[in-house]
Order: C-alpha cells, then sequence, then structure tokens
C-alpha cells in the first residue's frame, strides 16, 4: 500500500469512528456540535498516558475510549437540560472549554502540542474501524437502537411506552464520548502528534455535517457520509478552501431534496427490493 | 382498580386538575367529558406518571402508584393512546408495535403482534411500510393497536376520535367496547360526548379541572342542563 493511500485510509476510518461518536447521540435525537471536545479529551489522554506511563497501545486506546465515555456520561447531565438549538450551543462551548483547557496548560503542551513516541500502523485503525462500524449497526437493531429511534422521534411517546428515556439519552453520550474518544486515541498513535489548533470549532462542524448530511435514520448515514466527505475532496484533489465550497453547495442541495439526509429507510428498502424482489423483508 | 383520590396538578399558576377524585372498576368503561381546557389530557398523563401530581393519591389495585415513573406503571399494566395519535413516523408499522411491547417479554412479543395484524388486516399489509404514509384511521389503529401489545388492563384513550370519519369513529367505538368485552378496563376522554357517554357505564364531567357532574353515563347524558352545556341540543 502505498503511503498517500495508507494515509487516505487512516484518516478516512478516524473520521467515520468520530462520524459514529456523533451519530449516536444524533439519532437519540440529540445534536452534539461538541465532536472536537471530546476527540481532544481522547488524543490528550492517550497522548499524556503514553508518555508518562508507556503503556502499551491497546491500553492506550481502551483508556482513551474509557475517559471519552466517562467525560461523555458525566457531560450529559447538565447537557440534557438544554434542548434543540441551545443544546447545540451547549455542546459547542463544552468544546471551546476543553480547546481553552488545552491552551492554557504548559502540562498538555499549550499551543504547541504534544509528541507522542508511540505510534500504530494503518491496519489498527482499519481493524478499529470495522469493529466501531459492526458495534453501531448491532446497537441499532437491538431493542435499544429502537428505543433511541423512539426518543428521537417523540420523547414523551417513548416514555409512556416504558423507555426509560433519560437512560437512553445518557447512554448515548456516554457511547458518543466512548467512540469520540478512541477515534482521538487512533488519531493521536497515529499522526504521533496532537495540538489543539486541529480540535477546532469546523472539526466539530464537520463531523456533525459528516452525520446529518448522511442521515441519521440508519446506521449507513454516518459511514457514507464521513466516506464521502473525506474521500470526493481527494478524489477532486482540491484545497481546503475548496472544500468549504463544496460543503456548502451539498449542504444547500440537500436541504431541498433530501432533508433527512443521503441515505433515507425509504431509499435502503427500495434498494433491498431491487436486489432481493422475491424475499420478503422480516424485522 | 383505578382510585384517583383528590388529585392535583399545577402547571406554575394553572391549576389544570383540581382535587379530582375518580374510580374505574374492573372491565369497566368510564368517560370523562368536558370543554376545551378542562383538565382532561392532564388528568389522563397524571395517571400514566407523564405529569407529576402536586397532591393527592393515584391508586392501582389498592396500591399506590403515585411514585412509580411512566415506564413502571407500563408494567403494571396502565397504557395510555395519547392525543392526536401520536405514533412513531420514522418506523415502520411492524417496528411502532414492537415499541408498544417495550416493557414485554421478549418471547410473547411475536405472537401478540401477529395478533394485533390479525385484528387490524390494514396494518399487516403494511407492516414494513413508514407509519407515515398510513391514513388518519390507520394511525389512530396503530396507536391503539401500539397499546394493546402492551397487555394493559387499563386502557386511556385520549380523543381517540379527534380527526376521523364518522365511520371511523363506529369503527373505533366497536374496537372499543371489544377491547371492553375482552377484560380491559376502559378510561375515555372524549370531545364526542355523546358517543363517549353510549359506550361508557360512569361518566364525569370535568369543568376548569374540577368534576362537576359523576354518575351513570345514561344518567349524564339524559341530564338536561348538561345537554345543553356541553352536548349540543339536538
Amino acid at each position: 500500500m502505498s503511503g498517500y493511500l495508507s494515509g487516505l485510509i487512516g484518516i478516512l476510518g478516524i473520521n467515520i469512528i468520530f462520524a459514529y461518536s456523533i451519530y449516536v447521540t444524533a439519532a437519540t435525537g440529540q445534536l452534539n456540535l461538541g465532536g472536537a471536545g471530546f476527540q481532544a479529551i481522547g488524543a490528550y489522554s492517550c497522548a499524556v498516558l503514553s508518555e508518562m506511563f508507556g503503556l502499551s497501545i491497546p491500553f492506550l486506546l481502551l483508556l482513551s475510549t474509557i475517559i471519552g465515555a466517562t467525560v461523555g456520561f458525566l457531560i450529559a447531565f447538565p447537557i440534557l437540560r438544554t434542548r434543540g438549538v441551545y443544546m447545540v450551543l451547549a455542546t459547542f462551548a463544552f468544546a471551546e472549554i476543553v480547546a481553552g483547557v488545552i491552551l492554557n496548560s504548559d502540562s498538555l503542551g499549550g499551543p504547541t502540542g504534544l509528541v507522542l513516541s508511540d505510534y500504530i500502523e494503518t491496519d489498527v485503525i482499519i481493524w478499529s474501524t470495522i469493529g466501531v462500524v459492526v458495534f453501531c449497526f448491532y446497537l441499532m437493531s437491538t431493542r435499544i437502537g429502537l428505543a433511541m429511534r423512539a426518543v428521537h422521534d417523540d420523547e414523551a411517546v417513548a416514555d409512556l411506552l416504558g423507555v426509560n428515556r433519560r437512560a437512553v439519552q445518557v447512554g448515548a453520550f456516554a457511547i458518543g464520548g466512548a467512540l469520540a474518544g478512541l477515534s482521538g486515541g487512533l488519531y493521536a498513535l497515529y499522526f504521533g502528534f496532537v495540538e489543539a489548533q486541529y480540535f477546532n470549532a469546523f472539526l466539530s462542524i464537520f463531523v456533525l455535517l459528516y452525520v446529518l448530511i448522511g442521515g441519521t435514520q440508519t446506521a449507513w448515514g454516518a459511514l457514507i457520509g464521513a466516506s464521502f466527505f473525506t474521500l470526493v475532496p481527494e478524489l477532486l484533489r482540491m484545497g481546503d478552501d475548496w472544500r468549504f465550497f463544496i460543503f456548502g453547495v451539498i449542504i444547500v442541495v440537500m436541504m431541498i431534496w433530501r432533508p433527512e439526509g443521503m441515505v433515507t429507510r425509504q431509499a435502503i428498502d427500495r434498494i433491498t427490493l431491487k436486489l432481493f424482489p422475491v424475499v420478503r423483508r422480516h424485522g | 382498580m383505578l382510585k384517583l383520590e383528590n388529585v392535583d396538578v399545577r402547571y406554575g399558576p394553572v391549576h389544570a386538575v383540581k382535587s379530582v377524585s375518580l374510580e374505574v372498576d374492573e372491565a369497566q368503561i368510564v368517560a370523562v367529558v368536558g370543554a376545551n381546557g378542562a383538565g382532561k389530557s392532564s388528568l389522563l398523563r397524571a395517571v400514566a406518571g407523564a405529569e407529576k401530581i402536586n397532591s393527592g393519591n393515584i391508586s392501582f389495585d389498592g396500591r399506590p402508584v403515585n411514585r412509580l415513573a411512566a415506564p413502571e406503571r407500563v408494567k403494571q399494566g396502565i397504557t395510555l393512546v395519547p392525543e392526536g395519535r401520536q405514533i412513531f413516523v420514522s418506523m415502520t408499522v411492524e417496528e411502532n408495535l414492537l415499541m408498544g411491547a417495550y416493557t414485554q417479554d421478549q418471547v410473547q412479543i411475536r405472537s401478540g403482534i401477529e395478533a394485533i395484524f390479525d385484528r387490524f388486516p390494514n396494518l399487516a399489509s403494511r407492516r414494513h411500510s413508514l407509519a407515515s404514509v398510513l391514513s388518519g384511521g390507520e394511525q389512530q389503529m396503530l396507536a391503539i393497536g401500539r397499546a394493546m401489545i402492551a397487555r394493559p388492563r387499563l386502557m386511556m384513550l385520549d380523543e381517540p376520535s379527534l380527526g376521523l370519519s364518522p365511520i371511523l369513529v363506529n369503527q373505533l367505538f366497536e374496537l372499543i367496547l371489544e377491547l371492553n368485552r375482552q377484560g380491559i378496563s376502559i378510561l375515555l376522554v372524549e370531545q364526542n360526548t355523546k358517543m363517549a357517554l353510549q359506550a361508557a357505564e360512569r361518566g364525569y364531567v370535568l369543568e376548569l379541572g374540577a368534576v362537576r357532574m359523576e354518575g351513570k353515563a345514561s344518567d349524564l347524558a339524559a341530564d338536561k342542563s348538561l345537554a345543553e352545556a356541553y352536548l349540543g341540543d339536538e
């Protein structure tokens, strides 16, 4: 595999895992515009633990995930007091606070960042990505996934039908935090360097757009959205400036034509019918 | 079976339910009627656990349920079909029913769902369609089917006839009577006072959050002053 290709696959995998961290909360009806903050926590946890304790790679990734999950769980309580656009602002503020703390902490390298001596090859990212994708598809097929979609559609009715709404919402934030933490850990180990400036507001916006434009109705959305927005700019060989332009155009077009995202449940039904016209779908 | 004693519900300064006492016996249909804003929906939501009560007592089978969260009350056998047929629009018909069975023993769910489809062939033929494509009447049937699948002992219906055509309203009331014959107690809130009092054994008239009259449904339906005030003289 050429260096360019493996580098592209590496960042694609990280983006997909990151997108699923946002997808899990979005599928439950909560918009998280603080993705970069959660990913930064994973990345810096990994960097600090690697330098201070010299832990093994699997252990570093596990701890990044656990720390991400813990932060997601704890932050869920204040954030769930807000809703709608205020929740978006609260998560955004959270990410800004994380970035602010890192920039002002000398022990975290401040604006100069941290260098890691541990590193991983692309295959670790590939296997992690496969694991996360399988996990998310499985999660959405269980009754917990069903409950998440019910809370997304109508919190009050889900409650009436016996769903513990609070637990579902907090759980979604914890899982989202875990996946963002994992993606941050992978990022740190893959690039061997973390700096606060990378985990900025644009990153939060992009990852949320991957998910919203990919579609939140099915677990395909995050996979397709993250892949599309990672690969298309590469294929077009465009600089970052043009990426914003493309984003803008695509967002406007999507809002008009497919407000539910690229992948909708109806689209999947249609494809399934086309591919397996005789088989009757169950479940 | 269900007993409310002096239940109060307040939303800030608004006193939506004022010291309401109400009873539903085993396998009985009880109607709660009254004008818009009389506190009917708040009353049902309080029984379902979706609304906190400020004072009073709600008991089910002689045991207080005041402190139980909504999911616990579903497990006890209390379900509410909310106003405006609030089905899950991004889910298929079958998934909506699965949600109704959320608190159920997983093994029983399949047979429960098939039983609902036997009863509502319209829904069966669209089991994998999105619920949002159903007609208004079908959505109401789905909402009731979703409540039935939790095997309730008390089903509360909030304005089930809202927005349905007269034929569908008749079908709906037949269904309610049939459920009742199977032993399910029904607490029915309706603007369609005439139909509701015909179906029910007992009735309560709510006015500005308080019980103004109560008694046998046929007596209430025959009451002159009530007829003029609420039922629309025909």
